[in-house]
């Protein structure tokens, strides 16, 4: 019978079609993540913080006549986007599931992994572009200061660089963890504004009443563990600090929320 | 002819059909914050991290031999209730609108105030139940406190803190309701909220540190540190209730009324 | 070609596929009828690795679906048409489609007029779109990457009669041109005008698979005759002598006999006959029957 015994001609000739590369991938979930208006606006909002964070220190030191450095600038800028980057690595994980677009992306990619791949080096790249922007204008701002003031300070050490663009990308890094592994804005969102402001209280009231405690907090407190990175460079005890609570907060809620994802009934 | 004028038969008789009650509305919307599974799970896991959090407490202070009264088994619910329940409040009314569930919930009853006081009252309503769920658990660590530490147990908690503390959570849950209604989107609410309670604050320190003339406005538009008085046991005197109403006003009330004329104007989707 | 083996899926103890297998062949278009909730969708979730099989699988073309590299470019799938992000216009939804495929940008125009979304139209984002532009906005998406298997979810649903028709067309040239298509529906009419091929589901199991004719000739309904005579009473006594059941239906009688016994017992007594035909309940009546049992109106 013809319909048990199919003829070549009804196989599907796949040999000329070459899997989707995965710098493809990365264009499609970069397009993504501003071509909604909500997405869009995320990142306009991340941009004009950094440009009104840094006007505003120019402002205030400047009218006040206090002193300031290259490296102020950006730090007051890199601690408003430490609260959006984060969210901005969840949006780009949720947004997939809240708008049920998964099914359409996973049918045209059944290989998950490289789906979720593709969105974290987005969140990277818009990390770095952040800081790009927050440099830039941290450049200008302290022209202007200088031009004002007479004298600028350029200090801004490479430690201090380094440590910046680190924190700033675990702290996106973060929020996508915590969105794979919750796979829910709200949910992820309010776990990630515990993890960064409520557990340091909690931690410290725990260390300073209990001995055995004090010794375990550096080891979980992922915070100060990327804080040290501003004291470069790192000690032994430092560098393991680092390594055991950034596989507590990073690796362990990604493997599981990847893990998740690659089972999940995609609906 | 019949089809122009039509007769009193054609005419839909509403006569007989009450509109919908008020509390009716209520204990739909109250059904509505319990009835999927994340509305569930945000009830159950802000219970029991009230419950958590206070149990820990009691651990780490029985522990330690810590000195520890009724009203520090209440402050330890900053960490939990104080942080859920505007959570609570922001997905009472974005939920509406993310699941478009309003395009229902408008044609069922079209007097929109309605629906939103409804939901304003069940908010209010889940304050109130957060707030006494709180009281007996502390109730409970603070008796357990006595009886496995030997001291002296201390009940220090007045009729006024308690109302103090109700108007405190209450106020919570309207700040997180008020970002809802103005934004209509529950993770730039809880962003907005988050940045409000954690960041603001120190934002408003520093100017106030720097700046001479934004020392003196600070407390009048800084509605998290004009709430300091419901909960250090200091008490609110006049000064801090004028900064109370006035700072509420600007954090409460203005994005509530801009939101909820949003959410009357609003196209529903 | 897609062909489905053994193919079984349970949740918990409900099992919402079970044991199903059948082909789709090139050059046709197949029907997949089942009333609301017959597994329909399941099926087709697994078909594209949504889902995971509890048992069974699913080859198109002889390949896993996980297995086709770049698949937009040989399956076009349309699952659920408003399972795309609401603030997205419907222009850059292809566009993200086309991107993720490795298409031209042109490719996303000419899909557009195919389904005839405007310029206007396209620019608008997808939650004001009605129920019938974004399926027709759907079935764009899936044919972005000028697959050679179309795998539709009730694609009709909300299309207007025109939109259907040229729905049916498209489908129609698509086989012809040695295409694949499944189509999913519970609107029998629809499959009926424009498959080729039927495959009846009920509670998970396949119930009837062939092409309308052959599974007609299996229906109930053959050997039944409706007719209506200047004398119905006289008719009913002289078929009823000859052994045949007879019933009352609306003007005229219901006979359990071929029409043309009927016919002949009518010239016998010289009895004028106004209508007679075969009781072909066509397709909604053998559906009924078949999926009676799953059915959630009870069947009279």
């Amino acid at each position: 019978m013809s319909a048990t015994t199919p003829a070549l001609g009804h196989a599907l000739d796949i040999s000329t079609t070459r899997p989707t590369p995965f710098s493809r991938l990365v264009r499609v979930e970069l397009r993504k993540s501003y071509d909604t208006r909500a997405s869009f606006w995320l990142l306009m909002v991340i941009g004009l913080i950094v440009l009104a964070t840094e006007v505003i220190v120019l402002i205030v030191t400047t009218v006040n006549d206090e002193s300031i450095q290259f490296g102020d600038f950006i730090g007051a800028a890199a601690f408003m986007t430490s609260f959006l980057l984060p969210v901005l690595g969840i949006m780009l994980v949720t947004s997939e599931w809240g708008q049920r677009t998964a099914m359409v992306t996973f049918a045209l990619e059944p290989r998950r992994p490289r789906v979720i791949a593709a969105k974290a080096v987005v969140g990277v790249l818009l990390t770095l572009a952040t800081v790009v922007v927050a440099i830039v204008l941290g450049l200008v701002c302290n022209l202007v200061y200088g031009a004002i003031q007479g004298d600028a300070d350029w200090t801004f050490g490479w430690a201090g660089f380094f440590a910046f663009i680190v924190n700033q990308t675990f702290a996106m890094l973060g929020g996508f963890a915590l969105a794979a592994l919750l796979l829910n804005t709200a949910g992820a969102i309010v776990v990630f504004f515990i993890y960064k402001w409520v557990l340091p209280i909690l931690i410290g009231i725990g260390a300073a009443l209990m001995a055995w405690f004090d010794k375990l907090a550096p080891w979980i407190d992922f915070l100060s563990a990327q804080n040290e990175l501003y004291d470069w460079p790192l000690t032994g005890d430092q560098w393991a600090h680092l390594v055991v609570s950034g596989f507590i907060w990073l690796v362990i809620p990604i493997v599981i929320g990847v893990w998740r994802i690659l089972r999940a009934e995609v609906k | 002819m019949s089809t122009t004028a039509p007769g009193l038969g054609h005419a839909l008789d509403i006569s007989s059909t009450s509109p919908t009650p008020f509390s009716r509305l209520v204990r739909v919307e109250l059904r509505k914050t319990w009835d999927t599974r994340a509305g569930l799970w945000l009830l159950i896991s802000t219970a029991v991290v009230t419950a958590l959090v206070m149990v820990i407490q009691l651990a780490v202070v029985v522990a330690n031999d810590l000195q520890v009264s009724y009203n520090d088994f209440l402050t330890s619910t900053n960490f939990s209730i104080g942080l859920l329940l505007p959570v609570i409040g922001i997905l009472l009314l974005t939920s509406e609108w993310s699941q478009r569930t309003a395009m229902v919930t408008f044609s069922l009853e079209p007097r929109r105030p309605h629906v939103i006081a409804a939901k304003f009252v069940v908010g209010i309503g889940l304050a109130v139940v957060a707030v006494i769920i709180a009281l007996v658990l502390a109730t409970i660590c603070n008796a357990l406190y006595g009886a496995l530490s030997g001291d002296t147990v201390v009940w220090d908690q007045s009729a006024e803190q308690t109302a103090y503390f109700v108007l405190l959570q209450v106020i919570g849950m309207l700040t997180g309701f008020a970002f809802a209604a103005l934004l209509l989107n529950s993770p730039a609410a809880i962003v907005l909220y988050m940045v409000y309670s954690f960041v603001l604050p120190g934002l408003f320190g520093l100017g106030a540190a720097l700046i001479g003339w934004f020392e003196k406005i600070q407390p009048w538009i800084d509605f998290n540190d004009a709430q300091t008085g419901l909960f250090d046991g200091n008490g609110m005197s006049g000064d801090d209730w004028a900064h109370f109403a006035v700072s509420g006003f600007i954090w409460l009330v203005v994005p509530l009324g801009i939101g909820i004329a949003r959410v009357l104007r609003a196209e529903v989707k | 070609m897609i062909t489905v083996e053994g193919l079984t899926r349970k949740y918990g103890t409900f099992t919402a596929v079970d044991d199903v297998s059948f082909v789709c062949q090139p050059g046709r278009v197949t029907g997949f009828l089942g009333p609301n909730g017959a597994g329909k969708t399941t099926t087709m979730r697994i078909m594209v690795g949504l889902t995971a099989p509890t048992a069974g699988r699913v080859t198109i073309g002889g390949h896993l679906y996980q297995d086709i590299p770049n698949p937009g470019r040989h399956v076009g799938v349309l699952l659920d048409a408003s399972a795309q992000h609401a603030g997205r216009t419907g222009r850059e939804i292809l566009e993200l489609g086309a991107r993720t495929m490795g298409l031209d940008g042109s490719r996303v125009d000419e899909m557009l007029e195919l389904v005839s979304l405007t310029p206007g139209e396209a620019k608008r984002r997808l939650r004001n779109y009605s129920l019938g532009m974004k399926q027709r906005l759907g079935i764009a998406h899936a044919l972005l990457g000028d697959p050679s298997v179309l795998i539709l979810d009730e694609p009709a649903n909300g299309l207007d009669p025109a939109g259907i028709r040229w729905m049916r067309g498209l489908l129609k040239g698509y086989a012809e041109r040695g295409g694949t298509v499944l189509l999913s529906s519970h609107l029998l009419n629809e499959v009926e005008l424009i498959a080729d091929e039927m495959i009846l589901i009920g509670h998970g199991k396949i119930v009837a698979q062939g092409d309308k004719k052959s599974l007609l000739a299996g229906a109930k309904g053959s050997g039944t005759t409706f007719v209506t005579a200047l004398d119905n009473q006289v008719l009913a006594e002289a078929l009823q002598a000859k052994g045949f059941v007879v019933a009352g239906a609306g003007d005229g009688l219901r006979v359990e006999t071929e029409p043309v016994e009927v016919g002949r017992t009518a010239a016998e007594k010289a009895i004028v006959l106004t209508d007679l035909r075969a009781a072909d309940g066509g397709l909604e009546d053998l559906f009924l029957e078949l999926t009676s049992d799953t059915q959630r109106e009870g069947m009279a």
